[in-house]
């Protein structure tokens, strides 16, 4: 039933928001049931408070009690959950009544239709937030083995294990003995000194002949173009332990396996595919007219470069360098077979640890990287809004 | 700047035809666009492309037979391989093996024939102990004869021919080339030791031994030659030369140093140099016509074994033949990779798509925010997400623990959710979910919504629609990622290694074993080559559908 | 002439501004590699520590490279460039090196120290000199732990090497090791092969079809490791019942964990790791190896790294200096595999044997691993 009107949040029949109201409810109890015997209890419990909290929320108390009613029903949920599973239960007992707090009234006053077209259909309307539920899923998907982590570096046992102890939330389940370890490891801060010697030199290797070439690349009359182009690429596109044995011998016939040298340039070869992909991407954007003008008004090409077409492809140069840099900063495969004890990295004493005496150090350390890592995120979103600004579009 | 001047003249502002100007500009810009990109290209060639063209090259070379018995491969190269090689052959290859058990080459070359043959190995290493013993007969019965060839400096004017005489300069040549062979490494300099002309004529085995063992007390033990006792192999050479009748009548005329010595043990008794019988005496395995033809097949400097081996067949004496059934995996392992890369992209594709849309499709802002979690994994250390899914995936783990809680699996049927494929397609969908929806959302991107909405109002369905206006518009960025996935899944060793299992492992890890292990260089090169083969066919493919500048990192 | 020397020794000695005159013919740095964790920590503390206090100006760098030590040291001799100064190896790595004249030989009585008695180096190791080139440090097993608290109920603790086989009495998953080396053997121990015979059988083609077999019937029981951490783990996690992994990782994950693991010693597998100098070391590296080599090997200093890890030493003198653990406390000879009561039935695995024919059972195993 699609309804034309042009204030299209209105309130629901109890006919189609009890039932949906309902289901969910049969939904989350059916959980609560399988863990506590009965499925079928379960839902036929959840079914019907959900819907009796739903009649109280919408029919008997109104909108004006909104405020209260959901507090309401946080802490209904919030008992319910200690009274079934102790701690566990509370922390779900909080999230479900948060939730339902919020859904009971966004189905019953038709909230959910805000900011959807007003044409769309129940049906579409329905696929439109089972897609948004498909790829929240995805998400918990790709960020959940990284939630997981965290945790598990606080552990007060030396095993990547969630001890009984850890899931009662018993503060004694829980140590910050493994950030002491990395902080006072000679080893683990030789390793950090190590990759952040290696990676930067690397990077600015790649980045600076990756640059260049990728200017060189963008203009029109390179021959040869597509075979240069996949030369360049294939440091990304061979299976890294092809390319490590390789570099692994062929170092050691000239005397570069096991110097600082050898892992910079090995780490440097892997970076400039970003570097290229990057750089070009951004030069696909760029106004050729506007060195050509600079050129007009005098500047020679050194000085356009830098003043003219450095500006513009920055946030290009700078997105390719952070990904050239984390390729090496979290490189094992080739630093493990051109390296030598001199140069081992982060990654390789972690795969080390793991292989030798796994310790959640190593949990520690990603723990810490993570954090690194979206403040780096942080920076090339900041970076990428600056570049908007200054070319006035976005993206293409 | 406008350059829309259609009427112009055909010269030049400075007179010369526009063409030629023109083209002298397109070659300037062309020299200029060379020189910026002639740095990084000769540095990716040297850092990059030579090790792996080094790597490939490899998976053919077999020097080492020839370089470590060339006597002996010359030998063989007649050989009918139905009966036991001739007692020559055991000559040439006691001669060879000496040498190289002093350089300690020879478990090198017993490790190499073993990859073909078990037992090569050791009968390379125990026969290589024995090898002094089976001279010392001749030394003993020698110094039996006349003490006098005990004396190192007796040797040396015996070998050299005494002051001024002829000397072969070509026959201690060819042993120092010998050596560099042997040794891998160039020497020059002089030795302190030329064998005389007239001697080596008359005594040729013993003077090529004598010569062998100059140039390697020389350049090996940098020791004088003239203070050095000679090795036993050179007292078996002279028995071997004073058995031909031939040597005793030229001796009878000889007059350099040590002639007279040398007539003694000439009419004296000798041991018979029966270096068959020495060698099976040492190990009966060399009675074996097996370990014979090994040798005999691997003699050439470049070989087909490792690429043949890394395809489930190996040399016979009836020709090329598949290994015995319990002896394949390299097919099992070649098809996996293929399929579980397959699968791996798939679910990419399948999980990317959404993700890519939504992205695509939600404001600017929450979309940047949106791709923080999507970039996040990405750059979180690939060991820390695989054993982060080890500790989700395991039977004890989060996954299952959960689903035990929740009372949707029984305690005691936990699932088995990894050292299987399905924990490797997991993990690594998950390491390379980013590889796919950067590339597709940079072509979801530049699709118009418009056109859906156009489709919509035309009276599509909203399936419709997407299925023929918006889904065709998209296949380029499906490609690109794809490609992209399926190359990187590929090549990847250390997620299957760990959450992999035995069914769950990739060709890369056997190439690693090879690597660090079994130190099969040759057959990991070979089986890289095959793995970089199929990658580079993916990757024209890949040039030929996308074009390698379409990828995108979300830039 | 003696008057000459010590002159110049006495103007080196003020030239040198304190350094001894030997420490000037002697590299200041050295390059040890070992395989990492709380082995290589026991060696820090027994033989580094106590090394560089006595010989200060001197550093240590480690290099947690023995897993592969065998190909670097192969790559670095076909550079030219031998990095390292000494490697702790297995036994069957340490010979394949020195075969290859990648190690180089000693003499042992010349260059290590005599035991307290004046008993000679080579027979104070005795039998563990496997080969020219190495030096024993520890004799170490490959054997089993078992979760104590999944033990079914109403039987005993499993006890012998075929409970591992025996899924009826024991369920659960096992862990072994991803190779042939000792999980063939117990297989055709438990097929009822003689110890003894054991080779002669697993050198025909029925012989490992037969090994084969035996492993079949636990194949999809058996979670197969490659890295020492991965049993102490998996036990940790009740994600296998029992496993096999180094003894000292059981010891650690026992005694210092305490996790609910005991330990089943029928049938371990002993196996010696010990240290190898690379050949071609320049002379004053090769002057400070050895210096280091003589003290981190005399009988104090092995019996010592037993305070900190539960691996037997190699020196005969040094089994009755084995005291406390260092920091637990509790008496260490109980727990080396060694000890009369654990080692009442052993597996000694051939070298040899496994030299020649590992490429071939590899290649068998793997393809059955693979089926």
């Amino acid at each position: 039933m699609s309804v034309m009107t042009l204030t299209p949040i209105e309130k629901k029949p109890l006919s189609f928001a009890l039932p949906v109201i309902g289901a969910a409810g049969a939904f989350a109890g059916l959980f609560v049931g399988t863990s506590h015997g009965s499925g079928l209890m379960g839902i036929v419990v959840g079914a019907v408070a959900l819907m009796a909290l739903g009649f109280v929320a919408l029919q008997v108390l109104g909108l004006s009690m909104e405020k209260p009613v959901r507090w309401g029903i946080i802490a209904l949920f919030t008992i319910a959950g200690v009274l079934l599973a102790g701690v566990p239960g509370f922390v779900l007992g909080v999230l479900f009544g948060w939730f339902f707090a919020f859904f009971i009234y966004w189905i019953g006053e038709g909230r959910y239709r805000a900011n959807l077209a007003p044409y769309l259909t129940g049906g579409q309307v329905l696929w439109h937030y089972s897609f948004r539920v498909l790829c929240g899923a995805i998400f918990v998907f790709l960020i959940t083995p990284i939630l997981v982590v965290m945790p598990l570096s606080f552990n007060a046992e030396n095993f990547f294990t969630f001890t009984p102890e850890m899931l009662r939330f018993d503060p004694a389940g829980y140590s910050l003995k493994h950030y002491e370890d990395f902080f006072t490891s000679s080893g683990w801060q030789q390793a950090l000194r190590n990759s952040l010697a290696i990676a930067p030199v690397a990077t600015l290797l790649s980045v600076s002949f990756g640059t260049l070439a990728a200017i060189g690349l963008s203009s029109e009359h390179v021959p040869f173009r597509r075979a240069i182009m996949a030369i360049l690429i294939s440091p990304m596109i061979v299976p890294l332990i092809i390319s490590a044995a390789g570099m692994y011998f062929f170092y050691s016939r000239i005397g570069l396996q096991g110097t600082y040298m050898g892992v910079v340039l090995a780490h440097a070869a892997l970076g400039i595919p970003f570097v290229i992909i990057t750089v070009t991407a951004t030069l696909v954007g760029f106004d050729r007219s506007l060195t050509r003008a600079a050129a007009n008004m005098g500047a020679d090409p050194v000085t356009t470069f830098f003043r003219v077409q450095m500006p513009l492809i920055l946030p290009g140069v700078i997105s390719g360098g952070l990904f050239a840099f984390i390729t090496s900063f979290d490189e094992v495969v080739v630093v493990l077979f051109v390296g030598s004890a001199n140069q081992q990295t982060l990654p390789w004493r972690m795969f080390t640890g793991l292989r030798e005496q796994i310790s959640p150090t190593i949990l520690a350390v990603a723990t810490i990287l993570v954090a690194i890592s979206i403040v780096l995120l942080a920076t090339l979103e900041m970076l990428r809004r600056r570049s908007e600004r200054l070319r006035g579009m976005s993206p293409g | 700047m406008s350059d829309t001047s259609d009427t112009g003249p055909v010269l030049a502002a400075d007179g010369t035809p526009l063409k030629r100007s023109l083209r002298r500009a397109l070659r300037a810009q062309k020299m200029r666009a060379l020189a910026l990109i002639a740095p990084l290209l000769i540095f990716v060639l040297v850092a990059f492309i030579a090790p792996i063209a080094d790597m490939l090259f490899r998976s053919v070379e077999n020097q080492i037979v020839g370089n470590t018995l060339p006597m002996t491969v010359e030998e063989l190269r007649d050989w009918d391989g139905e009966e036991l090689p001739e007692e020559t052959t055991f000559r040439a290859l006691y001669f060879d093996l000496f040498l190289a058990s002093e350089a300690k080459e020879h478990t090198k070359l017993g490790s190499r024939l073993n990859y073909e043959e078990s037992g090569v190995s050791s009968l390379f290493r125990t026969t290589g102990r024995d090898v002094d013993d089976m001279g010392e007969v001749f030394q003993d019965a020698l110094e039996e004869i006349s003490p006098e060839f005990e004396e190192a400096q007796v040797w040396y004017d015996m070998m050299s021919g005494g002051e001024g005489a002829d000397s072969n300069e070509r026959l201690l040549s060819n042993q120092i080339g010998r050596l560099e062979q042997l040794e891998s490494d160039i020497y020059s300099g002089d030795v302190g030791f030329v064998p005389g002309a007239a001697i080596s004529d008359i005594l040729p085995n013993t003077a090529r031994a004598y010569s062998a063992f100059a140039a390697f007390v020389h350049f090996i033990d940098e020791d004088v030659v003239a203070e050095e006792d000679p090795w036993e192999a050179v007292y078996a050479a002279l028995a071997l030369d004073l058995e031909d009748p031939g040597t005793v009548t030229a001796l009878a005329t000889y007059d350099g140093p040590g002639a007279d010595i040398l007539r003694q043990a000439a009419a004296a008794e000798l041991p018979p140099v029966d270096m068959q019988t020495a060698f099976i005496e040492s190990n009966e395995d060399w009675s074996r016509v097996e370990y014979w033809e090994v040798i005999q097949t691997y003699s050439p400097p470049y070989t087909t074994g490792y690429f043949l081996n890394a395809v489930d067949m190996e040399k016979t004496t009836e020709g090329i033949a598949l290994r015995d059934e319990d002896e394949r995996i390299y097919g099992i392992l070649f098809k996996r990779t293929m399929f579980m890369s397959m699968m791996i992209t798939f679910s990419c594709i399948a999980l990317g798509y959404p993700i890519a849309w939504i992205l695509a499709n939600l404001p600017a802002r929450t979309a940047n925010l949106l791709m923080i979690l999507v970039l996040l994994p990405f750059w979180t250390s690939l060991l820390v997400r695989t054993s982060a899914w080890k500790v989700m995936l395991q039977q004890q783990g989060v996954i299952n623990d959960v689903l035990v809680w929740l009372g949707l699996v029984a305690d005691e049927s936990r699932l088995v959710m990894i050292n299987n494929q399905f924990g490797t397609i997991v993990a690594m969908t998950h390491i390379l979910l980013p590889f796919m929806i950067l590339p597709m959302y940079s072509v979801m991107q530049t699709i118009p919504p418009s056109y859906l909405r156009a489709a919509k109002s035309l009276g599509a369905t909203p399936f419709t629609a997407f299925r023929r206006v918006y889904f065709p518009q998209s296949v380029p960025g499906i490609g690109a990622g794809s490609i992209l996935v399926f190359i990187l899944a590929i090549g990847y060793y250390i997620t299957p290694e760990i959450v992999g299992g035995t069914t769950g492992t990739f060709i890369s890890n056997r190439i690693a074993y090879h690597i660090s292990t079994s130190l099969n260089w040759g057959l990991a090169a070979a089986l890289g080559s095959i793995l970089l083969a199929v990658v580079l066919i993916l990757y024209w493919a890949y040039d030929k559908i996308v074009g390698i500048d379409n990828v995108k990192l979300g830039g | 002439m003696k008057l000459t020397k010590t002159l110049l020794a006495t103007t080196a000695l003020t030239v040198a501004a304190g350094a001894s005159a030997t420490a000037q013919e002697m590299a200041d740095s050295m390059t040890l590699v070992s395989w990492g964790g709380a082995y290589q920590e026991s060696q820090q503390k027994a033989y580094v520590e106590p090394y560089l206090a006595n010989n200060p100006g001197v550093s240590a760098t480690w290099d947690e490279s023995s897993a592969e030590a065998v190909a670097k040291l192969r790559a670095m001799n076909e550079a030219g460039n031998v990095t390292w100064d000494l490697v702790d190896v297995v036994a069957s790595d340490a010979m394949r090196l020195c075969d290859e004249g990648l190690a180089m030989e000693l003499d042992h009585d010349e260059v290590l120290a005599a035991a307290p008695d004046g008993t000679d180096a080579s027979d104070d190791f005795g039998d563990l000199i496997v080969s020219d080139c190495f030096v024993p440090q520890i004799v170490y097993s490959t054997t089993f732990g078992y979760r104590t608290d999944m033990v079914p109920e109403g039987t005993e603790p499993p006890s012998s090497i075929c409970d591992v086989f025996d899924l009826e009495t024991y369920p659960g998953k096992r862990s072994l090791q991803k190779r042939p080396i000792d999980n063939m053997e117990w297989a055709l121990y438990c097929d009822g092969v003689a110890k003894d015979e054991i080779y002669d059988v697993l050198g025909t083609d029925e012989g490992v079809d037969r090994a084969l077999a035996k492993l079949d019937t636990i194949k999809d029981q058996v979670v197969w490791w490659s890295a020492g951490a991965e049993t102490p783990q998996l036990l940790a996690d009740g994600e296998v019942f029992l496993g096999s992994t180094y003894n000292g990782r059981l010891f650690s994950a026992i005694a210092e964990q305490d996790q609910p693991i005991g330990m089943m010693w029928d049938m371990q597998s002993f196996d010696l790791d010990g240290w190898i100098v690379p050949a071609g070391l320049p002379e004053d590296r090769l002057a400070r190896v050895m210096d280091f080599l003589k003290f981190a090997t005399d009988t104090q200093r092995l019996a010592d790294q037993a305070a900190y890890i539960s691996y037997g030493p190699a020196r005969e003198s040094s089994a009755p200096l084995v005291g406390k653990h260092a920091e637990l406390g509790i008496e260490m000879a109980p727990h080396m595999p060694t000890d009369p009561a654990n080692a009442t039935n052993v597996h000694i695995y051939d070298y040899e044997w496994w030299a020649d024919n590992r490429d071939d059972l590899d290649a068998k195993f793997q393809a059955w691993l693979a089926q």
